[in-house]
């Protein structure tokens, strides 16, 4: 029988987010040391933040000078995707899961560890999240204070080719069901297709990343829920319900079982 | 310009707000079909979007970064661990501009 992923394994899978996050927070700290922010203020922004985009939209406004409503309003436009991710893990943690569980995993909902989140099997152990967070949100801090201190040191190929960690999880994470479920291939695909449809048409330009990545996540995700309802107690039950009976609970057996009751 | 510290401290919040009402307002589990669809689409959607094009703008060259991209895609399909998927990308982009482009 499949164990519940702890600590430990959220930690071993925090390490790619750790790797990405440090590349990405070294840019964010020379970001931060061209508009006169100290160590020790970027280092606490990234601690008390933990999140790449509304950080660097932040040092806009703050070396704008602009109201601190100004600043609310685009952290709340920029991180409103989080809120989605929440919601989904609402759902992913037993009902029953204590408040201050729930305080601290709230800390933890970046894209990445968000990612990782939803991704185990059956409910999400609070613990899993913390072990990433543990390995990742260090890095994250870590990475802003030396880009402020150390500035260009690190050759650009270098963290070029460690920030692509981030994506390659993400992958990690959208391929393997896909190869069991055609229907969530093809909304990969199309979700895929979109976004570039997005990124790359002027008409869309004026609408920032942080909206276009809502704006189709509800389209798309609404879309295939009301064309394609998933019927039964889907994924995590079915896993659940297997646990139980005990008897097929092999990997792969599960893993079928998963993308078969998806579409009953 | 206000403090550094005041700005801080009102990103911080209203990120946490953002992050952690869902999680503590919906407490039970949602019974609607449709929006449980809804929830169990979202992480694939969303996690698309965020990966395409913006692999291809995160490194030096869009090909490197399409490589990354390839690479990722067939070790995930095959089944190898997130770890092993996320560090071959990184090495193939590496490996890619360093003797490609």
């Amino acid at each position: 029988m499949e164990q519940t992923r702890g600590f430990l394994d959220g930690m071993r899978d925090g390490i790619p987010i750790a790797l990405g996050y440090f590349a990405v927070s070294f840019t964010l700290g020379i970001a931060c040391r061209n508009i006169g922010m100290s160590a020790a203020q970027a280092t606490v922004m990234s601690l008390t933040n933990l999140t790449s985009a509304g950080e660097f939209a932040a040092l806009g406004i703050m070396a704008a000078g602009s109201s601190l409503w100004e600043m609310a309003l685009s952290q709340l436009v920029i991180n409103l995707r989080y809120m989605l991710m929440s919601c989904s893990l609402s759902q992913k943690m037993a009902p029953d899961t204590p408040l201050f569980h729930r305080l601290l995993v709230g800390y933890g909902v970046t894209d990445e560890i968000f990612g990782i989140s939803v991704n185990v099997p059956g409910r999400l152990d609070p613990r899993y999240t913390y072990g990433a967070v543990c390995v990742a949100a260090p890095s994250w801090a870590l990475g802003t204070c030396l880009g402020v201190v150390l500035g260009n040191v690190l050759p650009m190929r270098l963290v070029a080719a460690l920030s692509v960690a981030l994506y390659g999880m993400f992958i990690a994470i959208i391929v393997p069901p896909a190869r069991r479920d055609r229907l969530l291939g093809l909304l990969i695909l199309l979700s895929m297709a979109a976004s570039w449809l997005f990124a790359r048409l002027p008409i869309f330009e004026s609408i920032s990343g942080g909206m276009k990545v809502i704006i189709l996540t509800v389209l798309i995700s609404g879309a295939a829920a009301v064309l394609f309802p998933v019927h039964g107690e889907a994924a995590k039950a079915a896993k659940t319900a297997k646990d139980a009976e005990g008897a097929k609970s092999v990997k792969d057996g599960k893993d079928a079982a998963e993308a078969e009751d998806t579409h009953a | 310009m206000h403090d550094v510290y005041l700005y801080i401290a009102v990103m911080a919040a209203v990120t946490y707000l953002i992050r952690v009402l869902p999680l503590t307002l919906i407490r039970r589990e949602i019974r609607s079909v449709t929006v449980r669809s809804f929830l169990y689409y979202l992480p694939y959607v969303t996690l698309s979007v965020m990966t395409f094009p913006a692999i291809l703008d995160a490194t030096n060259s869009e090909w490197s970064g399409l490589a990354g991209l390839v690479i990722a895609v067939a070790l995930a399909w095959k089944g190898f661990s997130l770890f092993s998927v996320s560090v071959a990308a990184c090495v193939l982009v590496f490996a890619v501009e360093l003797f490609v482009c």
